[in-house]
């Protein structure tokens, strides 16, 4: 019985053993069925998203970055191009104590505390990640040396890069200007230009001068490889590629040879020039003095640099010919008269008798010639510079209709030119006194506005654009500096065409009577001793602006005056009078009376531009009648 | 002669089980042809697969000549052995990537964890084989307890991996022996009760892996890298794979592991829905049969240890697959039979071997 019972319940024990693995069997289906379902959400639900995964886990675009173009003078002088070296880059993410591994380095090349000044400043100033070079230029050696120590410096390695160069150094560095590393700034331009996608590889971009007017044509457009990457990020292949395009180059109008010319020509002096071919409005010399060195900005200059630049007394970051305002002076005077004519108010014939001053409103306006000129008429108010012909002028034309007739002629505006930075000045009238001090303009504030004094102050360039218009005959260039733009693989040239601004509202026999004037500067005039024995005839006036005021019943004397107070001299000219090819505008700051520092650069440059004449020895200061 | 030969080739067949070894002969070639491929065709990786091969199916082979009744003999000798080693690690072994797992004898290293695979399972077996007649909750507490003891000094080292598949192995066994489902309802009810205990005893990265599989993308490039890559890689494999020796993900280095824990991942990609069906389905088809061994065994032995076996089988392959395509934390284990290495291929024979043995002493012990 006992035994019958352990039987049965050895039979029902089995049963509940195979009911168990009944239970497991359908255990192990389920699990398996919800595998089998994950399986099916991941490889065929999910497969186009996994599948995309995937792709970007394998393919990485990496930009090929284009060259640059380079820019040339006219006559295919080099003034910017690139060279290929060898620099030495850290990735600031990969280091764990960056003054240490620096040290270290200098243990193996060469690191100057201005390389590591530098790198701070670079690191301080971009946000972004990414590699940043502590040396630049590596010699041979260097790279031997460092090769050999290379599994001591982890996140720092040796990448061949192009370098921009400007060999011409301070001499361009106004007008072709530099790159430098791209800013946040420049980021966010970028991509509100939506051109950001170009920029990718791209470390610099244009940030003065023509290398930023023309960036978009200097860079080119960045190519693409699609390369295959391993897990490590390691190019494994590449699956297909689109080459870069490079930059085109810059042609431009100017003339090195000119330009250097000019900027011997100024000695120590600081200054601008700006030469402009009036029947284009090409610019063939834009010179603003000093200069400095473009190729510290390149790769981001070292605070030390900085500061020396910043904070010269001279300057030297100004860019004088278009951002610099003058009074024009006795240069103004031409287009006064030109003025007088247009409104009826001279004919070149009446003439004034000049006491050597001029009364208003109980003041005394004097001219620099003490006694008079006698009996002027407007070719002798030009050639011999009389002050109280353009006082009585200026008194009975007014303000504003001297204003809008300056207006014509450029004063006050930005000419467009393809460089940026350029101010408007100030075109003075009742309108603009009154947005800007909030202030009745004054009668008497307009007799010294007729000399080119007061509140005018205008760019050296405006002055060579009005030269240059006067010596067309009336008819505006917008002065450019580019003359073509290349294209490197077609050899296409995309002509910077001269572009008419407008014709001037003059009559030609006035415009003849004021260039006839010009002309007598030149022969019999304030000029006449710095062009005397010229093969070609010359127009041009001298100008002398004051820096500071001369007190009522003083007199100026030069010499008591501090350096940089004295006044600034300035020269407008064109040659040749019957067919001018070139005109200029010369200011010469703290030079004194405008014939003897200005003109003497305007001789030269004429002198080398029509004959091709070389400067002979250094220039020597012509001493001149008057101003 | 002829019958000379078929004689001596059924006394050296008679306890190889057909549909088991023609199953398992098909997922060592899976295993081959995926490790070629992971190992980017390095054909010493392959080769070594090879030699560890031939020495499981060996093991294999003499565990299936090797009669149930012997096994149930060594059971609480291998126990014994199994638990003190244990003890010598905790005390005096040595920590290696972290762990203290392995025992240095002087002339070889062990790691005792892994004779415990089979130990736990058989002792449990021969527990409730010697109880057979009067089984009372006591009975089933004492073996639980056999079963904790080992579990929580692994889990100690800390290798929680294998102490989970060891207690799985256990559990497999208690269940098996008829614990009722109130107990059992009861466990489960409690056991949810203590996670929160559990999760404040776990280590750090343990407790990463569990956060990493409910939102891998927190941490992409650290603990939800290899969930995140290797399920990039099953889902970009689609229905018919990128076909063999193809698969970028394997080729490029995205995938961890991927010979060992992560083959999966590497299959996937290769051969698509349809090779993972057919994966599925040559698991199913080891499982079936132990399935089937187990509820034809003889013994009450024979019965819990051939059942714990296959389940625990079936638990390595679910766990690997599922930790792979990301519904299951990372943990180390392999898939079984597929992925390489020397240990676990022995240890899963081992228990093949076991399965067999079962079937084919079956009429031996039938009175």
């Amino acid at each position: 019985m006992a035994r019958f019972v352990e039987l049965r319940d050895a039979q029902r024990e089995l049963a509940t053993f195979r009911r168990r693995v009944g239970f497991l069997a359908v255990f192990v289906l389920v699990l398996f069925g919800i595998l089998f379902l994950r399986f099916g959400y991941l490889q065929v639900v999910r497969h186009d998203h996994f599948l995309t995964l995937a792709e970007n886990n394998r393919i990485s675009v990496v930009p090929v970055t284009p060259n640059r173009g380079i820019i040339v003078d006219r006559n295919g002088v080099v003034l910017a191009h690139n060279y290929s070296a060898y620099t030495l880059e850290i990735s600031p993410s990969k280091v764990a104590d960056l003054e240490a591994l620096i040290g270290e380095l200098a243990t193996v090349v060469d690191i100057t505390p201005r390389d590591r000044r530098r790198f701070r400043k670079l690191l301080e100033e971009s946000k972004s990640v990414g590699s940043y070079p502590i040396r630049t230029r590596l010699s041979d050696e260097e790279i031997a040396r460092f090769a050999a120590n290379r599994y001591r410096f982890p996140g720092v390695e040796i990448n061949a890069r192009l370098f921009r160069q400007y060999p011409q150094g301070e001499l361009f560095s106004h007008v072709v200007g530099h790159i430098g590393r791209i800013s946040q700034r420049d980021v966010e331009r970028l991509e509100a230009d939506g051109t950001a996608a170009n920029y990718k590889g791209t470390d610099y971009i244009g940030k003065t001068g023509l290398e930023a007017s023309y960036e978009q044509h200097l860079h080119g457009t960045t190519g693409f490889a699609e390369v295959e990457i391993d897990s490590g990020g390691r190019p494994v292949r590449t699956l297909s590629s689109t080459p870069p395009v490079s930059g085109s180059n810059l042609v431009l109008n100017l003339d090195a040879k000119l330009q250097d010319m000019v900027y011997r020509a100024f000695g120590d002096r600081r200054g601008a020039l700006v030469a402009i071919e009036p029947a284009t409005g090409g610019v063939l010399a834009f010179v603003s003095k000093p200069g400095f060195d473009p190729n510290l900005f390149v790769d981001g200059i070292d605070p030390q640099n900085w500061k020396e630049l910043n904070e010269h007394l001279d300057k030297p970051m100004v860019n004088r010919a278009l951002a610099g305002t003058y009074p024009p002076g006795s240069t103004f005077k031409p287009f006064m008269a030109l003025a007088a004519l247009t409104y009826g108010k001279r004919t070149p014939q009446q003439a004034i008798s000049d006491p050597g001053f001029f009364m208003f409103g109980g003041h005394q306006f004097r001219d620099d010639k003490v006694g008079g000129h006698g009996m002027v008429d407007m070719y002798k108010s030009i050639v011999v510079s009389c002050d109280t012909y353009y006082y009585v002028l200026a008194n009975e034309l007014g303000i504003d209709p001297i204003a809008r007739f300056m207006a014509q002629l450029g004063f006050g505006a930005k000419s467009g030119i393809d460089i940026p930075g350029e101010v408007s000045g100030i075109l003075p009238s009742s309108e603009w006194k009154w947005r800007r001090f909030r202030q009745k303009w004054f009668a008497g504030e307009t007799i010294s506005v007729g000399i080119g004094q007061g509140y005018n102050a205008y760019t050296p360039l405006q002055l060579a654009q009005a030269i240059a218009t006067l010596a067309n005959d009336g008819v505006m260039y917008r002065p450019h500096i580019v003359n073509y733009i290349e294209d490197i693989r077609t050899r296409a040239r995309a002509l910077i065409e001269p572009k008419p601004l407008r014709t001037l509202e003059v009559k030609p026999e006035h415009i003849r009577v004021i260039k006839d004037a010009l002309v007598g500067v030149a022969k019999e005039g304030t000029s006449a001793r710095v062009f005397a024995g010229t093969s070609y005839v010359s127009a041009g006036k001298t100008g002398t602006a004051q820096v500071i005021a001369i007190k009522q019943g003083e007199k100026y004397v030069e010499s008591r005056v501090a350096e940089r107070h004295r006044d600034h001299a300035l020269y407008i000219a064109y040659a040749p009078a019957d067919n001018p090819k070139i005109a200029i505008a010369v200011i010469a700051e703290n030079a004194g009376f405008g014939a003897r520092a200005a003109a003497p650069i305007a001789r030269q440059v004429f002198d080398y531009y029509l004959l091709g004449k070389e400067p002979a020895g250094p220039e020597k200061e012509a001493d001149a009648t008057a101003h | 002669m002829r019958q000379l030969i078929r004689r001596a080739t059924h006394f050296l067949t008679a306890h190889v089980d057909g549909p088991l070894v023609t199953a398992l002969g098909l997922l060592l070639v899976v295993g081959i042809a995926t490790i070629f491929s992971a190992a980017n065709q390095s054909l010493p990786r392959v080769s070594g697969q090879l030699v560890n091969m031939a020495v499981a199916l060996a093991v294999m082979y003499v565990a299936a000549n090797v009669p149930p009744h012997f096994l149930r003999r060594i059971a609480v000798p291998a126990y014994v052995l199994g638990l003190a080693l244990l003890l010598g690690v905790a005390l005096f072994g040595e920590v290696i990537n972290g762990a203290r797992r392995w025992l240095n004898l002087g002339f070889t290293r062990i790691q005792p964890s892994e004779l415990m695979r089979i130990a736990v399972p058989l002792v449990m077996a021969w527990y409730f084989d010697r109880h057979e007649s009067a089984q009372r909750l006591r009975d089933y507490a004492l073996a639980a307890l056999l079963l904790v003891v080992p579990v929580g000094l692994i889990a100690k080292q800390p290798d929680l991996g294998t102490a989970l598949l060891i207690f799985a192995s256990g559990a497999y066994v208690i269940f098996l022996a008829g614990l009722s489902w109130k107990i059992i309802a009861g466990l489960v009810a409690a056991g949810g009760a203590c996670l929160p205990f559990v999760w404040s005893a776990l280590h750090d990265y343990q407790r990463q892996r569990v956060l990493t599989l409910l939102d891998p993308t927190s941490d992409p490039l650290g603990a939800g890298y290899h969930t995140i890559q290797s399920t990039i890689a099953v889902g970009s494999g689609g229905l018919l794979g990128k076909g063999w020796l193809n698969g970028t993900q394997t080729h490029l280095d995205f995938i961890p592991e991927r010979t060992t824990d992560f083959i999966f991942a590497v299959f996937a990609e290769e051969w698509g829905l349809v090779g993972n069906t057919a994966l599925l389905l040559l698991f199913l088809l080891v499982i079936a049969r132990g399935l089937v061994i187990t509820a034809g065994a003889p013994t009450l032995f024979s019965r819990l240890l051939a059942g714990s076996i296959t389940m625990t089988f079936f638990t390595y392959a679910f766990v690997n697959m599922g930790m792979v395509s990301g519904i299951l934390p990372v943990v180390g284990v392999p898939l079984p039979l597929v992925s390489y290495g020397g240990t676990s291929l022995v240890s899963i024979c081992l228990g093949m071997g076991i399965l067999m043995s079962i079937q084919t002493h079956r009429k031996l012990v039938q009175t």
